[in-house]
């Protein structure tokens, strides 16, 4: 669905944010998109909707050049940026507004995601709270039925109940046609909604890898004591958690936030293992 | 569901579907969840529950009945019993038996200890 060829990307000379990268994305899967602040995981998100436009590489979703911004594409992307304006208007002015843009838009399907979230129809937009109108533009963004959504993080300004609904309709929303990106600081929201992990780190794609296979070839457990075997540890009130290669083939559940910290403090004893 | 730490989620939810069987909640020949319903209910990645149920039809505690879904096997209890007898020796018996032989227990105070508890339990 998605081929990137060796993309470089900077906002200026002196901020250099991607060296040649290169990646496939397929459908059927939710992506998680990892990494520190500025790493450039937005920039790479815009980079898939034609939002921004990068000095050299080659970028192909669903057949298209982001870049030209083709309609026949466009209708097939839904992206949900983190930061956004909605007009003072009510929801079904905006659906109307807006709709017509995504052939396969669903108003049933709208509904059900506004209901599920607990957002009143005829609410004017201007008056909702932050975490409402984010409800709202997931709802639209979900109810386009496009093949590609894109959300950068969506978990921001949901309060607690929410998150649950958020998991429940992203479970749901998943099909064989589509291709979901979510990117998040907020691992714990979100860590058993996807199913590969990319992560971005020093203007390259640091781990890209299902969380089937890191399972697979890594072992996160907690240990007493710290021996040769740790590729990386953090100390925690029981000893520590730690990861180890996989050894035994044991199928321990993957912390996200514990991979994320090896990646950025031991790449060089990971790359091996995931080459 | 609340999962714990240091056990993958697709079994976490294999155990999840066993014991529903085993309680009776999912009763035999009655068709179960499908992928989409169950990974609702769980608030997980479809693709995780796909692996539950490709293990657990391996195990022959789900069949697959082609055009209709997935139905809960006739000896879907027997089969439970030996996945979970080899789970319980291959993964949770060490741990016992180590703490066994570091804490220095008497074979007979366990046997006696069992027996109270059975007899207290069941």
């Amino acid at each position: 669905m998605i081929k990137i060829d060796n993309l470089n990307f900077s906002y200026s000379k002196h901020r250099i944010l991607f060296k040649n990268i290169s990646m496939q994305l397929s459908n059927g899967h939710i992506y998680g998109l990892l990494g520190k602040n500025g790493a450039g995981k937005s920039t790479l998100l815009k980079n898939l909707a034609g939002l921004v436009y990068a000095q050299s590489g080659k970028i192909d979703v669903l057949g298209f050049d982001p870049a030209k911004r083709q309609p026949a594409l466009l209708q097939q992307i839904c992206f949900i940026p983190e930061e956004f304006h909605l007009p003072a208007i009510k929801i079904d002015s905006y659906i109307k507004a807006n709709a017509p843009f995504y052939p396969n838009f669903d108003h049933q399907y709208f509904a059900d995601l506004l209901k599920e979230f607990d957002i009143p129809a005829g609410q004017k937009l201007i008056d909702m709270s932050y975490g409402q109108k984010k409800k709202v533009i997931i709802s639209f963004g979900l109810a386009t039925n496009a093949k590609l959504v894109i959300m950068d993080e969506p978990t921001n300004g949901l309060d607690i109940p929410s998150k649950a609904q958020f998991r429940k309709i992203m479970a749901s929303a998943l099909t064989e046609e589509k291709c979901i990106i979510i990117s998040t600081h907020q691992v714990r929201d979100l860590d058993n909604l996807i199913d590969t992990v990319i992560m971005l780190d020093e203007n390259k794609i640091a781990l890209k890898a299902s969380v089937d296979e890191v399972a697979n070839k890594l072992c996160f457990k907690r240990m007493k004591e710290i021996d040769e075997t740790v590729i990386y540890a953090e100390a925690s009130l029981a000893g520590y958690n730690a990861i180890t290669p996989n050894y035994h083939q044991e199928d321990s559940k993957l912390d996200m936030e514990l991979l994320f910290n090896a990646v950025l403090a031991e790449k060089d004893k990971l790359k091996p293992i995931f080459n | 569901m609340e999962f714990r730490e240091n056990k993958a989620i697709y079994l976490q939810i294999a155990d999840f579907v066993c014991e529903q069987i085993m309680l009776g909640k999912w009763p035999s020949e009655q068709k179960i969840p499908s992928v989409r319903e169950l990974a609702i209910e769980m608030e997980v990645n479809p693709n995780t529950v796909m692996r539950t149920y490709d293990l657990l039809q391996q195990k022959n505690v789900i069949q697959n009945k082609r055009g209709v879904g997935l139905f809960v096997t006739d000896d879907a209890v027997s089969n439970i019993t030996v996945y979970r007898r080899t789970q319980f020796i291959d993964e949770e018996l060490p741990t016992v038996f180590r703490n066994i032989y570091l804490l220095n227990i008497d074979f007979d105070e366990l046997k006696n200890r069992y027996d109270t508890f059975v007899k207290e339990n069941f």
